[in-house]
């Protein structure tokens, strides 16, 4: 008995083998794993996971892996922060922040990761890769290194310094793509077919990866000792952390350890890339984008393989969707450093600046439970973030001169004023 | 001559990964017209739903995706390469 039973058609419902294979062959549908829901509750256990390792993998048993070979840094269970400084200045209470810049490679995409290369290992292919707008290059270059496997990352040859420097440490095989994201996906998607003895990890083998992001989910739940929040805020690109997060919280009301899975979804893109909240917003089908400029480049793909899922989560749930300026997603990264102590690259900006638009615009009520995700760490965007600070005044080490500043601590809270990338 | 690429998801009804289409300038309606004369009715209800693409299917001349060209009427060259995938990918 497995608690996997192979995979099925999200749109058809064609059932598969568990192998490597993301597309229906009868009408080209997305796969999803297929669970057998009545093993799982028979074996759950709420106590065993609560004594777990503090890792996504205190959550194996509701996880599609077969062995217990797992490629483990020490993605996920990170903190649910009471945001209460940030809480005060949007006027929400009951504001928590899961701060994903603190995972192994400071982005959620190392608990997809996790699961899809252990899933590889599994599967014995000989190499690993993937599509990436930077976070899960690095994810996939360091559990790659750790699993001794080559990688193939395929990335646009647009994206942050920061984010090159850190997938190159780990020693994969990058290959910048002229074009955007979308070109890169639709390259590796062609390499990915035609090798099918290697597992990229968001193409031939993302059935399984998508998977890890619904450990965000159980996180939370836990972490407000087993309920589940009134609204959550996330960020979306594909769209796929969106879907997997909602379907967390109805697992975990299916196997019983929640009273109701009745959480509002809301999103946010940035308004210069924003195919699904625009949709969202207009009640439209989804309409890909071909040219786009955005800060937030962990955010910018035009044809979101998940957006039309995403779309209907957040109208089902009673949710709805934001599309902040880049000026709005910078001044958002500087808020939330600045009340909560966590500097969160442009994706993360978008989430804040979301929220924001959303509690504005009222379809946050103040009253509400709200858990935002703040996927990734600004380390990784300091280029983008130059442009926004200031260079601090130098003087000579003498305590007239340090006097001399008058009210230092204004001066640093108006760093808004000469580039300091330029100065 | 216009080359074809088939995702690998297809190969049931394709058989190969490729194929040529012996056509001059013209769209990728009349492509797909052609390509489903050939592989029969199996293929065209996996690429196509109420005579326009699928939700899930990626259709590409030259990498270009058709949704941002003319649709099924972009134009095709006689040198051009088309390519259908799965949208199902990335993210």
């Amino acid at each position: 008995m497995s608690r996997v039973i192979g995979l099925k058609c999200r749109e058809c419902g064609a059932e598969y083998p568990a192998v490597i294979q993301n597309t229906c062959y009868e009408c080209f549908g997305p796969l999803e794993v297929n669970y057998d829901w009545d093993f799982i509750s028979d074996h759950i256990d709420k106590k065993k996971i609560e004594a777990g390792p503090k890792s996504i993998w205190r959550y194996a048993d509701l996880l599609p892996l077969e062995s217990e070979k797992r490629i483990d840094l020490g993605a996920g269970f990170n903190k649910l922060h009471h945001a209460q400084r940030l809480g005060a200045v949007l006027g929400l209470d009951k504001l928590y922040i899961l701060d994903e810049s603190v995972n192994p490679t400071n982005s959620f995409k190392d608990r997809v990761t996790s699961v899809a290369i252990s899933k590889a290992i599994e599967f014995n292919v000989k190499a690993v890769g993937c599509a990436s707008t930077g976070n899960l290059a690095a994810a996939v270059g360091a559990h790659a290194a750790k699993a001794g496997l080559p990688a193939y990352i395929f990335i646009p040859a647009t994206i942050e310094l920061g984010k090159i420097v850190q997938m190159l440490i780990y020693g994969p095989n990058v290959i910048a793509v002229e074009g955007t994201y979308d070109d890169a996906n639709r390259l590796a998607s062609e390499v990915a077919d035609s090798h099918p003895d290697w597992a990229f990890v968001n193409i031939n083998i993302r059935p399984y990866y998508t998977e890890g992001s619904k450990t965000l989910a159980y996180e939370t739940a836990e972490q407000l000792n087993w309920q589940v929040p009134d609204h959550i805020v996330a960020p979306m690109a594909s769209g796929a952390l969106l879907c997997a997060i909602s379907r967390g919280f109805k697992e975990l009301e299916r196997v019983g350890f929640v009273d109701n899975a009745d959480v509002k979804v809301s999103g946010s893109q940035p308004l210069n890339c924003s195919p699904i909240s625009s949709a969202v917003q207009k009640n439209s089908e989804v309409i890909p984008v071909r040219n786009f400029e955005t800060v937030a480049h962990s955010l910018a793909i035009g044809n979101p393989a998940d957006g039309y899922y995403a779309k209907k989560t957040i109208l089902d749930s009673g949710g709805y969707a934001a599309t902040p300026t880049d000026t709005e997603i910078i001044e958002a990264i500087h808020l939330l450093a600045r009340t909560e102590g966590i500097f969160t690259e442009p994706a993360g900006g978008t989430t804040i600046a979301g929220l924001k638009k959303l509690v504005e615009s009222g379809h946050i009520q103040h009253d509400e439970r709200v858990v935002v995700y703040v996927t990734g760490n600004g380390l990784k965007a300091q280029d983008t973030l130059l442009k926004s600070l200031q260079r601090p005044p130098v003087i000579k080490p003498m305590l007239s001169e340090f006097e001399r500043l008058s009210a230092p601590s204004i001066e640093i809270h108006k760093q808004h004023v000469t580039p300091l990338a330029h100065s | 001559m216009v080359k074809v690429r088939f995702s690998s998801a297809l190969s049931n009804v394709t058989h190969s990964r490729e194929t040529i289409i012996e056509v001059g300038n013209t769209t990728v309606k009349t492509v797909l017209d052609k390509l489903v004369q050939q592989f029969g009715p199996d293929f065209e209800k996996r690429i196509l739903e109420k005579g326009e693409v699928r939700r899930f299917v990626n259709l590409y001349v030259n990498g270009e995706d058709i949704r941002h060209l003319s649709g099924l009427d972009s134009p095709v060259k006689d040198t051009d390469e088309i390519s259908i995938l799965p949208a199902v990918s990335g993210g």
